[in-house]
């Protein structure tokens, strides 16, 4: 069965959804993010989703509960790169991703998650490097 | 390629849904529909597509190309020969669910298309009708 690949980026977890999503990959995915998040202790998640053109009802509530998931195990998760068609699209259909953070791209995405969390190891964090 | 104008997509399984959802873009970017209405569209078919498999037991999709005073449009009808819905209005609303989902389907599959139309008959299946304009 194919897998949504995650990458460890220091305390970031990073999940690029590059293929259009089978129910069970999405379900995978779940699977796959929360064992990471306990074997890493990763703090952030990061969601990319520039390349689906398609989210339906199944696969927002996925990932509304990934983040709520991944939030009770101590990371944050930032929605990034929602195509134009898809958020006029979720907003019609109802779904507002309440309780998620997002970001127009990765860039952003990490810059919130440093706001959130504060500096994030595997990025230069001057701040820390006291003595 | 030109799509035939008339086809019937089997909706069995989960890969299904998703090739209910490919061909119903390759139709609707066939017509020239805009990017936004289809990402609706195809939005819409993969919600129908999976009340079909996971309520209905399984169905078809009919694809035709309709034309309307020179406009021509998609029109996508979801057949079931599941155990069909004894409260339509009900099942319209939002939040009302009998499986694992947010109760969107239905209502928001009907607000993301230019036509909508359900009929159901209890104990005999469910017809769900949909056109998108180009």
């Amino acid at each position: 069965m194919d897998r949504i690949p995650i990458l460890r980026m220091g305390d970031l977890l990073l999940v690029t959804i590059q293929f259009e999503l089978h129910d069970r990959l999405v379900m995978a995915m779940q699977d796959d993010l929360m064992r990471l998040i306990a074997e890493t202790g990763a703090r952030g998640v990061l969601i990319d989703i520039s390349a689906l053109d398609l989210v339906d009802s199944f696969t927002a509530r996925v990932i509304a509960n990934t983040a709520e998931m991944a939030r009770m195990m101590d990371a944050e998760t930032v929605l990034v790169g929602m195509q134009p068609a898809v958020a006029i699209t979720l907003v019609e259909l109802g779904l507002s991703f309440h309780g998620v953070y997002t970001a127009l791209n990765a860039e952003k995405g990490v810059q919130l998650l440093k706001k959130i969390r504060g500096p994030l190891t595997g990025e230069s964090s001057d701040d820390t490097a006291g003595e | 390629m030109t799509p035939p104008g008339n086809e019937r997509v089997p909706i069995q399984s989960e890969d299904d849904i998703v090739r209910a959802r490919r061909i119903a873009r390759t139709y609707a970017q066939e017509l020239g529909i805009g990017l936004t209405n289809q990402t609706k569209l195809v939005t819409a078919v993969s919600e129908l597509a999976r009340n079909v498999y996971v309520h209905g037991g399984g169905g078809t999709m009919q694809i035709e190309i309709v034309s309307n005073r020179g406009n021509q449009g998609i029109r996508l009808t979801f057949e079931d020969h599941g155990p069909g819905i004894p409260d339509i209005n009900l099942a319209m609303q939002d939040g009302y669910t009998t499986g694992n989902g947010l109760g969107l389907g239905l209502g928001g599959a009907k607000r993301l298309v230019h036509e909508f139309e359900i009929e159901s008959w209890v104990g005999r299946g469910t017809r769900v009708t949909i056109v998108m304009w180009a």
